[in-house]
C-alpha cells in the first residue's frame, strides 16, 4: 500500500466539503466556473481553497491573475498553499514555471497522491476542485482517495456535452458519489435535456449561466470578472451550493 | 519544518496502523535522488512521529535510489544529474517529482514522454517487526 493514500483524510480532516467540478466534456468552463465559485465563496464569508487537478493542462492560475514567478506555497510541515484574492489556492505551475507537462496515467495519478498527500489546508469551509476534460485519473482519483467527494457537475446545453455528463453521472452513481448538482453554462436557448438527465440520476439542475461574449476580456482580473453578468450568476449557483451543503 | 515531514507523517500513519501495538525491529526506507529528500529532517521527523504513535524503531536503514529515465519514443534509458538544473527547479522536482517532465528532455531524441523507472520518492521497503504486542 502507499502510504501516502492514509494520509490524505488527516489533510482533508479540517475541510468541511470537496467539491470536485468536473465535466467529461472540455470547454464547457469548469476553470472558470471553479475560479469564479471559489471567488464567490469568499465574497460570502467562507473560509475557501482552490486545487487545480488539471495536472497537465493547469489553468485556473491565468483566471486568478496568479503570477506563477511571484507567488510560492509555504513550506510548513508540508506544501501551504498561498492566498490569492481570498482563496488558498494550489496548483502544480507553481513548479512547472509555464512549461509543457506531458504526463502518462502512471504520473498523473503520483502527481496528485503527492499534492493530495503533503498540501496542508488546514480549516476550510470549501475545497475546489477544478479538473480536466474526460473521465480519468483525476476524476478516478477523486474519487477513490477523497472521502465524500460532492461534485459540481458542468454542461453545456449541447447534446454532445449532455451525453458526455450521462456517462459521468452513471459512474458516480454507481461509485455512490452523491453530485451536488448540475450547472449549465453558455446557455443562448430555452431549457434543453439537461433537467431530464439530472432527474433520471436524482441530481438537480441547480444553475444556468447564459453565454457572456464579453467573459474573455475578464479573464486575468478579477475585479473585471467580479462585475460581469456571468459572476452574478456564478454568486447565485454559490448561495444554492452553500444551501445544498448545509453550510 | 518543511515538506520532509508531510512525507514521514504518511510514513508513520502506515507503521503504526500495521503495527498492532508491536514495536519495529527493523525499517528500512528507499530515498529516489529525484525527490532530493533531507534524510536528517525524514529522519527526526520519522522518529518524533512514530514515537507518538507509540511505536518504537531499533533499527531504521536508508538506501539510496537512483534516478533512471527512460524514453517512450526511443527507448534510452539515462540517469539526469539534478545538479545540472540549478537549485530552484531542484527544488521544484522536490515538491513534485514528476515536474522534471518540465525540466527535462530524453538526451537522444528531445522527447519529454519518458517513464521514471526508479529514485522517484520514498518507499517503505522492509518493515520487521518484534515478537510480541497485540
Amino acid at each position: 500500500m502507499d502510504p501516502r493514500l492514509l494520509v490524505i483524510s488527516k489533510r482533508l480532516e479540517g475541510v468541511k466539503a470537496v467539491v470536485p467540478v468536473m465535466s467529461p466534456k472540455g470547454g464547457v468552463g469548469k476553470t472558470l466556473i471553479a475560479s469564479s465559485l471559489a471567488l464567490a465563496f469568499v465574497e460570502r464569508g467562507r473560509k475557501v481553497g482552490l486545487l487545480d487537478l488539471d495536472v497537465t493542462n493547469a489553468s485556473s492560475h491565468i483566471v486568478l491573475g496568479v503570477k506563477l514567478d511571484e507567488l510560492k506555497p509555504l513550506e510548513e510541515k508540508g506544501v501551504v498553499p498561498p492566498l490569492v484574492n481570498g482563496v488558498k489556492f494550489m496548483t502544480i505551475c507553481y513548479y512547472s514555471s509555464g512549461n509543457p507537462l506531458p504526463l502518462r496515467g502512471k504520473d498523473v495519478d503520483e502527481a496528485i497522491k503527492e499534492m493530495l498527500a503533503t498540501v496542508i489546508w488546514n480549516q476550510l469551509d470549501l475545497l475546489l476542485i477544478d479538473t480536466p476534460p474526460g473521465i480519468s485519473d483525476e476524476v478516478l482519483d477523486i474519487v477513490s482517495y477523497v472521502s465524500e467527494p460532492r461534485p459540481l457537475i458542468v454542461t453545456t446545453p449541447s447534446r454532445l456535452s449532455i451525453a458526455s455528463i450521462e456517462k459521468l453521472l452513471k459512474m458516480l452513481t454507481e461509485s455512490r458519489v452523491k453530485a451536488i448538482g448540475v450547472v449549465e453554462n453558455m446557455v443562448i436557448t430555452e431549457e434543453g435535456t439537461t433537467k431530464d438527465l439530472a432527474g433520471k440520476y436524482g441530481v438537480e439542475v441547480i444553475g444556468r449561466i447564459p453565454y457572456d461574449p464579453f467573459i474573455e476580456r475578464s479573464i486575468g482580473d478579477v475585479r473585471i470578472l467580479k462585475s460581469t453578468s456571468f459572476f452574478s450568476k456564478v454568486m447565485s449557483l454559490a448561495d444554492k451550493v452553500l444551501v445544498k451543503l448545509g453550510l | 519544518m518543511v515538506h520532509e515531514w508531510a512525507l514521514a507523517e504518511a510514513i508513520a500513519m502506515y507503521i503504526v496502523r500495521i503495527s498492532k501495538g508491536r514495536n519495529v525491529k527493523r525499517l528500512v526506507l528507499s530515498i529516489g535522488r529525484l525527490q532530493s529528500v533531507d534524510k536528517e529532517i525524514l529522519d527526526f521527523a520519522l522518529r518524533e512521529l512514530l514515537n507518538e504513535g507509540n511505536v518504537v524503531v531499533d533499527e531504521l536503514k536508508y538506501l539510496n535510489e537512483e534516478i533512471l529515465l527512460k524514453c517512450r519514443k526511443c527507448g534510452f534509458e539515462w540517469s539526469p544529474l539534478l545538479e545540472s538544473l540549478g537549485s530552484e527547479v531542484s527544488e521544484f522536482i522536490h515538491f513534485i517529482p514528476e515536474v522534471i517532465h518540465s525540466y527535462v528532455n530524453c538526451p537522444k531524441c528531445n522527447s519529454r514522454d519518458y517513464d521514471i523507472l526508479s529514485g522517484r520518492g520514498v518507499k517503505v521497503v522492509e518493515v520487521v517487526f518484534e515478537e510480541g504486542g497485540q
